[in-house]
């Protein structure tokens, strides 16, 4: 009896013990996780920091000296190339070490081996992109370059002297929560980040959509509707800008196919698009009389940030500004010659093949008159608590089939990717990216940055840059394929080599502008040229509204300071609001408005066309707008085709222009409708939502309070977040600030003999909530002040904002 | 004197070896000197409740509770004193529990 009395406690006690070691579905393991030993106190980073510290970490061949400001920002200061990205390396992963695993994770299909079959559908679709397949022929180019291969492999060097060393009670808050462990990090890792990005800015397609639009509404419906140029646009390169090159033979357009389709899905809304502005002003235009550049990618905002700031020195180096953790060197900033910055172009990289094939076991399909072997690739995704699914994806000479049949393809994800059809992206392709930032970062003058965008494939960038020879320039840079007009709007009949692509747009024909006469150059991801250029990028770009607001102001501007130009980026003005607003205003029926619309529309009235964080004119317009919006396009939501929408662009245009346009009937009813009617619903609808939502007309109607923003951790955990703020801007206005993302980066570089940086990112430097510097930055940002940025000559120089130095040897 | 052995061991132990040693240093020391059950138990109890306090204020307090602060939030608990007590009350019935197992173990063993 005793003996089973202290058995069976033994046994309740190790039982206990065992629960507080397992995880019971999304709570972590409360044990591990709470006790104050290996838990999550221990991540709790005291505020005091010591004055001096010294590591050593393997791999190093000489003295590493970094000196932490006082946002905790890296200035390393290295004796050679090897020792400065694996310092990178090892400094990144200290902060950043979780975010380097999720990302790899993410873009290489292996979710599911942390998460559960719950993930299996989103590792799947990454598989069957072509992820892996991309981020092997990329790491092959990577590998092919001494440079780049350096790069490479001592930033990989770097990451793991870092988890070597590491205890689980080190390990960073999310792998304690999520409970699995940090691993070895390899170079194709540098890869996927990069294929990651791709995915961001350069997977958006259209062409599943246009092909069901053309099949619904047939060709001239849907030439006028989705023209190849819009109606308003203000190129990146002005217009007029001469070609001084000799434009290859374009290629002839195929004998044309249409696809078949056979799904039944919901339209897709349209949304507006991730967007960046950047922009570079002359001296004749800055009281300084040097370039001022600036530049703000738009991104998720997400805890921890997509940016890690950092300055680079080595005896062939000195650079300042931001990396994406997972990239060796810095992507945006500026050394004491040069600086630069990127947007995205909007190219057109990713196109889809219909596939023939010959029969049931697909294993060949119709290409160029014969039948052709499909190839198969076999991934394996390994998966949390259960055995491994093993995911045959086959291959034609254009790239993977994604989803061979409707079978493959997961219920209402994925909408965009047409059943039965192989993937042509640029993402699949070997290139060397990092190559072109090893230039840049040592680049000295307007040549060398001409020389660094010929590495660069993907995805595509509006590189902008600035001298302190006085040089400003931007070049619209990629691997561009060379294509017939139009090439790609719609599916593409894969049997037919005629529709392949036909090379690529030679790097020096890439449209670029240097010093033109109008004193500046800017980018908002608009048209990349006018429709003089030879060759063809796109038919569809992000409207120009940004691009205008920019263009308008820098015309307009002299004795450009960086003040002004800090001012100018976090602009909310809304020109559509001001190209359309007045025709709106003038469609109103006030008859049929009550007393409480018609205040409403005098608040309207008298609004400035600015969406500022205590503006309700914005509020109400933003609503109006696309409440008009989807009135006018009623035909393209009730349908059982997967079908686009007009763009914005195209539909100010039949506002202003083509009052009797039979697209403002409603299909719906029997009456006749004009823009008035729509108008005027529309505004009724909209206020009626302000009301029923924030209450009577007051402080709860501003666009602050009535659009909640708030910046979530990466993985969306609780109370990691910034919470709800409010803030001004919105997607199409320079400050773009929408949908969970934003200016992810604000820069402003000052050129001259001492050049000066400015930045600001919405975050910190630390990756870790248990952090002072998780995201001290954050308010800065918010406040819409920048960061005068620390560019140290040498480690021995002096400053009183350096708090910690750390000295790296090795062991 | 259970209490304060387990207390002092269990205390320097946090700081090298996994938190799960304190189950062994409660099990162990009342098997060694344990009395009674409700003695052990309630020894082990209050003795690992402490230092778990201890020892997350070791991490917290310099930290002005910036990280707790965010764990309250993602457990959706109103103030972080709850995470606290729920580390405390955790680490508590580890050395409770084993405490008390270990009494049993000595007196079916010893008899």
């Amino acid at each position: 009896m005793k003996f089973f009395k202290a058995l069976l406690s033994l046994a309740i006690t190790l039982l206990f013990i065992w629960v507080l070691r397992s995880k019971f579905g999304p709570v972590p393991p409360l044990g591990e996780f709470l006790n104050p030993v290996s838990g999550f106190w221990q991540n709790a980073e005291s505020k005091n920091n010591s004055a001096e510290e010294t590591l050593h970490i393997t791999g190093l061949q000489g003295i590493v000296t970094v000196k932490y400001d006082e946002n905790r920002i890296p200035h390393v200061f290295a004796e050679n190339d090897h020792d400065l990205y694996l310092t990178q390396g090892y400094l990144t992963a200290r902060d950043r070490l979780w975010q380097l695993d999720i990302q790899t994770r993410s873009a290489s299909g292996r979710l599911s081996e942390i998460a559960g079959s719950a993930a299996l559908e989103i590792d799947r679709y990454h598989r069957r992109m072509g992820m892996v397949y991309g981020a092997e022929n990329g790491l092959k180019g990577v590998m092919k370059d001494p440079l780049s291969k350096l790069m490479v492999t001592a930033y990989t060097e770097g990451v793991n002297s870092y988890v070597h060393q590491l205890s689980p009670k080190d390990y960073p808050i999310e792998f304690k929560i999520l409970n699995y462990q940090p691993e070895e990090w390899k170079p194709i890792n540098c890869i996927f980040l990069l294929k990651l990005m791709s995915e961001t800015l350069a997977s958006g397609s259209d062409q599943f959509a246009m092909t069901n639009n053309l099949k619904k509404f047939g060709p001239d419906v849907v030439n006028d509707l989705f023209p190849d140029y819009p109606f308003h646009e203000d190129p990146i390169i002005p217009v007029g800008t001469k070609w001084d090159f000799k434009p290859l033979p374009l290629p002839k357009p195929s004998a044309g196919f249409i696809a078949q389709m056979t799904e039944k899905i919901k339209a897709r809304e349209r949304v507006e698009g991730i967007g960046s502005n950047n922009w570079a002003i002359g001296g004749s235009k800055t009281a300084s009389g040097y370039p001022i550049l600036a530049n703000d990618p738009h991104l998720n905002l997400t805890w921890p940030s997509i940016w890690y700031q950092m300055q680079l020195s080595s005896p062939t180096v000195n650079v300042n500004g931001v990396s994406l953790p997972g990239a060796p060197g810095i992507i945006i900033g500026y050394n004491q010659h040069i600086s630069w910055g990127v947007t995205n172009v909007d190219a057109d990289v990713l196109d889809w093949y219909q596939v023939k094939f010959k029969d049931s076991s697909k294993n060949e399909y119709w290409y160029n008159g014969q039948w052709a072997k499909v190839s198969k690739r076999v991934e394996q995704i390994n998966i949390l608590g259960k055995p491994p699914v093993i995911d045959t994806v086959l291959y034609t000479v254009h790239g993977p089939v994604v989803y061979e049949s409707v079978a493959k393809k997961p219920k209402s994800k994925y909408n965009n990717i047409p059943v039965g059809n192989a993937l042509r992206w640029i993402a699949h392709d070997e290139s060397n990216e990092f190559l072109c930032f090893y230039f840049l970062n040592r680049g000295k003058n307007y040549e060398d940055y001409r020389k660094s965008l010929t590495y660069f494939a993907a995805p595509a960038q509006n590189f902008i840059f600035a001298s302190s020879e006085k040089d400003i320039a931007i070049t619209p840079n990629g691997r561009i394929p060379l294509k017939f007009k139009d090439q790609g709007k719609f599916i593409l009949d894969g049997s037919d080599p005629a529709n392949d692509w036909h090379g690529f747009i030679p790097p020096e024909q890439n449209p670029t502008v240097k010093n033109p006469p109008r004193g500046f150059v800017s980018s908002a991801n608009q048209s990349s040229t006018d429709q003089t250029y030879p060759y063809y990028i796109n038919w569809r770009f992000e409207l120009y509204d940004r691009a205008k607001r920019i263009n308008t102001r820098l015309a307009a501007m002299n004795k450009a300071t960086v003040d002004s130009i800090r001012l100018l980026q976090t602009d909310n003005f809304s020109t559509r609001a001001q190209d359309i607003l007045p025709t709106m205003l003038k469609y109103v029926n006030t008859a049929k408005l009550n007393p409480a619309q018609l205040q409403a529309l005098e608040t309207i009235k008298k609004w400035d066309y600015h969406f500022d964080a205590n503006s309700s004119g914005a509020s109400i317009f933003s609503l109006w707008w696309e409440n008009f919006y989807y009135g006018v396009w009623d035909e393209f939501s009730d349908t059982e085709a997967y079908l686009n929408y007009p763009s914005y662009d195209r539909t100010e245009k039949l506002l202003l222009t083509e009052p009797n346009s039979r697209w403002f009937d409603n299909a719906s009813t029997p009456a006749k409708e004009g823009p008035g009617e729509i108008i005027t619903q529309s505004f009724i609808k909209s206020i009626q939502t302000l009301s029923t939502q924030q209450g009577d007309p007051g402080d709860k109607w501003n666009w602050g309070t009535f659009r909640k923003f708030s910046i979530n951790h990466l993985a969306n955990i609780p109370g990691f977040g910034s919470g709800n703020f409010s803030s001004g801007g919105t997607s199409a206005v320079i400050n773009a600030v929408a949908n969970g993302h934003g200016p992810s980066w604000r820069m402003v570089v000052q050129m001259g003999p001492e050049v000066k940086g400015y930045g600001v990112f919405p975050g910190g430097e630390s990756g870790n909530p248990g952090s002072f510097f998780y995201n001290d930055m954050f308010s800065t940002w918010k406040d819409g002040k920048l960061n005068e940025l620390l560019f140290l000559k040498s480690a021995d120089e002096k400053s009183s904002r350096i708090k910690t130095t750390l000295k790296l040897s090795s062991k | 004197m259970l209490f304060f052995i387990i207390l002092i061991l269990t205390y320097a132990s946090g700081f090298f070896l996994p938190w799960w040693m304190a189950a062994v240093i409660a099990f162990l020391a009342a098997f060694l000197i344990g009395k009674t059950s409700k003695q052990s138990f309630w020894s082990g109890f209050g003795s690992v409740f402490i230092v778990w306090i201890v020892l997350a204020l070791i991490k917290s307090i310099p930290n002005n509770q910036i990280l707790v602060k965010r764990v309250a939030g993602m457990f959706q608990l109103p103030n972080w004193l709850l995470i606290l007590l729920l580390t405390a009350i955790i680490g508590g019935l580890v050395g409770g529990l084993s405490a008390w197992s270990g009494m049993l173990m000595k007196k079916a063993v010893k008899g």
